[in-house]
């Protein structure tokens, strides 16, 4: 019998066209006519804008249109209870960098003209960038949407009694932790075409990674039919959760071309891709965790401020997440949370790989590195005492259907050779541990809606051909071989005989889109549906022919085969002419609806829910120079619990790709504004991301638990991953120099500030 | 903020390079870099556009042989070179042995960065055809990709040097 093809290391479909430069991302594309568009953008951090004259941009040479917020003024956002932002803002600029116009012309240059010559006539207002100032009762109101002062969004929530359990504890270690802003940087700007047809249909192009959601707000804001717009995502050059909700761009592209009945395509330059952000939340966090002598884990206490900057994007969910998703894979016996986001005059911060989990998981296991310290007890004993078990609920009520956390402890302490460095190696080298859980995409869409999260068609040909249909976004995760790989396996053809068109809303039905690593889950049970379906059509129409029972009928390696006879079997082309012949056209539907259980019945409980998790386990291994503070991150392992993995390669590319990333923000990252507004340095010099020579060598390993809710077991890669790496790093400082730094980045001036100050030598 | 960008009319030059093989002759505005030239002009959009401003090296291409940023280089400043772009990479019909290293060892997530990396590293192979790890690192340092971590990058060209290096190729 063949192999199968679930597991194997084959090619990411779509990876020719990117190794041979043929895959068109959105700024490769253009259009007969195309004009070019820029936004105006504010200089000030907070400024009640008086009045806009685009007069004389209007009369420049080759400017064929401009806006402001007035020509689209209604509200969006990517959450519906927080519908926050217009495309244009008209009442007031709320940070540096916001737009607040915009002019499309017949050339970039005239473009550039045209923005120069908007007049905007400013009064500037008292601005807040500090999340704790922007709480104070005298601090001057950001965003109106804010319910009380600048508070976006609070959430307390408290499981059993922490006080209690905290008090009967025999160890109660507390820490105040920062985790600093980061961002994205993909390395593909924001881009977006935008496309009118006289029929009155608009066509955005974009690189986006929630298409659908897109569609939804671009006919909301526009006025127009949803059934009027199409949404089109090209290849995308990176995305990390930068690309996953609306932006003015997308709306600025579109009422542009419905003016002037051309296409208009606007690329952000680099330094917009600063101001669009919607990175990684700086988190303030206070952290209490108990234990009894043993090790076993008692009550852990949380309280988080977090610094949301002008407008809540998904602030309401990382509210949420930032309390609700460190709650495996260890038990504890109590736990409350109290998580409080702030409007400030800063690019709004948003989901970035990780989104909410990575700050407090990084408060949390540095924590119990801490505990393990006062107890005695290495780090990965003291996890191992604590784990939770498939089948068990977290403390907050979320259902592990699967865990092989367990696993990936063993896999990381064998590969870094733990048990011979812990605690053994020379002043200046260490080791550290962490671990972390995620979702595998959420139980509950972002707008309410009884419809399946994922739909796939396929189309099949009778030249043996298989055509996938779905609105999953392609980001370079590998999310159409995944659909490709699928389709082999249930229907016998060969990867090269497989077409994915995804991420066109005219096309495609719908997916939710690419965050909450929910496509290998949900897109994959759905595309395994409809493939199973047609699959099992075409082994009955077999069958009946050679009059054997359809279960012997096997379809693999393109050939339809009699199970255990070598010499009855026929193309996979014939099969397919032979069932067409048989039931007229074929095609086949799925979709992938999530459970509604496995979550606690309280207000937030949905939040944080998901079919399956992610484990993931990583040791670190460092070199501190303790005269001069510098950090080098000499090796990570990471064990990560990808349920099954479809493509090994795909998975560890996922592993490698969140570790490196991890590794970054631990080490160097840093999305900084200074008190004034002004970006610090909105660059890819100033924000300094990972080259060749700063990564780490990464050795990735993969764990298979076998969901039940997966796609034949799988779960999530592409963010569980990222979590530990900085907490690893952080304890593994400890080891090395015996200081705790407890904000990130690591830079060589904290940790030489630590070596110098005796008293964070706990 | 004042426009500080003039509406005459720009001058434009000739300009005679060498394509990935092809002679090309164009006019072009003094201000126009090699970028714009290869992608607005030719029509050559292989070539990615990360930062504009010689940060990320998505837009790496060969100057006679040698790695540039191709948007800090001006147009008129390449007269008479010859410059490789990803799009001359493969052999006609056949993926050079980086361009499969990549596919097959999953080296290329988004791709963004791809043909950047690929140039540098062929110059790399083109002066060391078995360039130890560390070298592969240097070669690629000006390269940013936000996607993989690097590992698989590496792999994949060490994979292709091998191959080079079997084969008795030229890269």
């Amino acid at each position: 019998m063949s192999e199968s093809v679930i597991g194997r290391r084959l090619p990411n479909v779509e990876a020719v066209e990117r190794v041979t430069g043929r895959a068109r991302y959105t700024d490769d594309l253009s259009f007969p006519g195309m004009l070019h568009a820029k936004l105006v953008r504010s200089p000030h951090a907070h400024a009640r804008i008086k009045n806009i004259d685009l007069s004389a941009a209007l009369n420049i040479t080759g400017v064929r249109a401009a806006i402001t917020g007035a020509d689209m003024p209604e509200r969006y956002g990517i959450i519906p209870w927080t519908r926050d932002e217009q495309a244009l803002t008209t009442d007031r600029a709320r940070y540096v960098g916001e737009a607040v116009a915009a002019v499309a012309a017949v050339d970039e240059a005239t473009a550039a003209l045209a923005v120069g010559a908007v007049r905007v006539d400013y009064e500037p207002l008292p601005h807040v960038v500090d999340p704790k100032a922007a709480l104070a009762p005298e601090a001057v109101k950001v965003n109106d949407c804010a319910k009380e002062g600048n508070v976006t969004k609070h959430v307390h929530l408290e499981f059993g009694d922490v006080e209690a359990s905290l008090a009967a504890s025999d160890v109660v270690v507390s820490g105040e932790y920062f985790f600093e802003g980061t961002t994205h940087a993909a390395i593909e700007p924001h881009c977006a075409i935008g496309q009118w047809d006289p029929r009155g249909l608009l066509t955005v192009m974009s690189a986006t990674q929630v298409p659908h959601y897109l569609h939804r707000e671009l006919a909301r804001v526009l006025g127009l039919g949803a059934d009027r717009v199409r949404v089109i995502q090209p290849p995308i050059g990176g995305a990390f959760g930068g690309k996953s909700e609306p932006f003015d761009l997308e709306f600025c592209v579109a009422k542009l071309s419905m003016i002037t009945g051309r296409a208009v395509k606007l690329l952000y330059t680099r330094e917009e891709v600063f101001y669009a952000h919607r990175g990684r939340h700086p988190m303030q966090m206070h952290y209490r965790l108990g234990a009894m002598r043993d090790g076993r884990l008692t009550g852990c206490d949380a309280k988080t401020l977090i610094d949301g900057g002008a407008y809540a994007s998904f602030g309401l969910v990382t509210s949420y997440y930032s309390g609700q998703l460190v709650t495996a894979p260890l038990k504890l016996a109590a736990y409350r949370f109290d998580s409080t986001r702030v409007y400030t005059n800063k690019p709004a911060c948003g989901p970035k790989r990780g989104h909410g989990s990575v700050q407090p998981r990084f408060a949390f296991e540095v924590t119990l590195d801490k505990l393990a310290q006062r107890l005695g007890l290495d780090p990965i004993a003291l996890r191992r005492k604590n784990l939770l078990a498939a089948g068990e609920r977290t403390v907050n009520e979320l259902l592990i259907r699967s865990t092989g956390f367990a696993e990936c402890l063993d896999r990381v302490e064998a590969a870094s050779g733990w048990r011979q460095k812990f605690r053994q190696l020379p002043f200046g080298r260490g080791v550290g541990v962490a671990g972390s859980f995620y979702i595998s995409g959420t139980n509950y869409p972002i707008y309410p809606n009884e419809m399946p999260q994922s739909g796939v068609q396929l189309k099949i040909d009778r030249s043996g051909r298989v055509t996938v249909f779905s609105g999953t976004s392609e980001i370079g995760q590998g999310s159409s071989s995944m659909l490709a790989y699928i389709v082999c396996e249930e229907l016998g053809v060969e990867l090269d005989s497989v077409r994915v068109v995804s991420g066109d809303t005219d096309l495609t039905p719908v997916d939710l889109g690419a965050y909450s690593s929910r496509i290998t889950l949900m897109a994959g049970n759905a595309c395994l549906m409809a493939a199973r379906g047609l699959g099992k059509k075409i082994r009955g129409v077999v069958a009946k022919r050679w009059g054997v029972p359809a279960r012997q009928v096997v379809l693999a390696a393109g050939q339809a085969m009699r199970r255990g006879d070598t010499a009855e079997r026929i193309s996979i082309a014939e099969a397919f002419q032979w069932a067409e012949a048989e039931l007229g056209t074929l095609g086949g539907v799925g979709h992938y609806q999530t459970r509604k259980d496995g979550h606690g019945d309280y207000r937030g409980g949905t939040i944080g829910a998901s079919p399956a998790y992610s484990f993931t386990a990583q040791v670190a291994e460092v070199s501190v120079d303790a005269e001069t503070g510098a950090l080098t991150v000499e090796k990570i392992w990471i064990a990560h619990d990808a349920g099954r993995a479809l493509n090994p390669v795909l998975v560890e590319g996922q592993i490698e790709g969140s570790a490196y990333m991890g590794f970054g923000e631990a080490a160097m990252e840093a999305h900084l504004v200074h008190p004034s507004g002004l970006h610090k340095g909105p660059t890819l010099l100033d924000y300094r991301i990972p080259t060749t020579l700063d990564t780490p060598e990464l050795a990735a390993m993969i764990v298979e638990s076998h969901d039940p809710e997966g796609p034949y077991g799988a779960k999530e890669a592409g963010e569980g991953p990222l979590h530990p790496s900085i907490p690893a790093i952080a304890n593994a400082i400890y080891d090395a120099v015996k200081v705790r730094v407890d904000s990130t980045p690591f830079s060589a001036a904290k940790i030489l500030a630590a070596l110098r100050e005796p008293a964070t030598r706990c | 903020m004042e426009a500080v960008v003039s509406d005459a009319p720009e001058t434009l030059m000739a300009l005679t390079l060498t394509v990935n093989g092809d002679r090309v002759r164009v006019a072009v505005s003094p201000t126009r870099t090699l970028l714009e030239l290869l992608r607005y002009d030719l029509g050559l959009t292989g070539t990615k556009q990360g930062c504009d401003k010689g940060d990320c090296g998505a837009c790496t291409v060969l100057l006679d042989g040698r790695p540039v940023n191709a948007c800090i280089t001006l147009a008129l400043s390449v007269e008479g070179a010859r410059v490789d772009t990803v799009e001359g990479l493969a052999d006609g019909p056949r993926l050079h042995p980086l361009q499969d290293a990549f596919v097959r060892l999953g080296a290329a997530q988004c791709g963004f960065c791809t043909s950047g990396v690929l140039l540098s590293a062929k110059a790399l192979l083109a002066e060391n055809p078995a360039p130890a790890r560390l070298q592969i690192k240097q070669a690629l340092s000006g390269n940013l990709c936000r996607c993989t971590g690097y590992t698989k990058i590496l792999d994949a060209v060490e994979d292709a040097a091998r191959a080079l290096c079997s084969k008795g190729q030229q890269p």
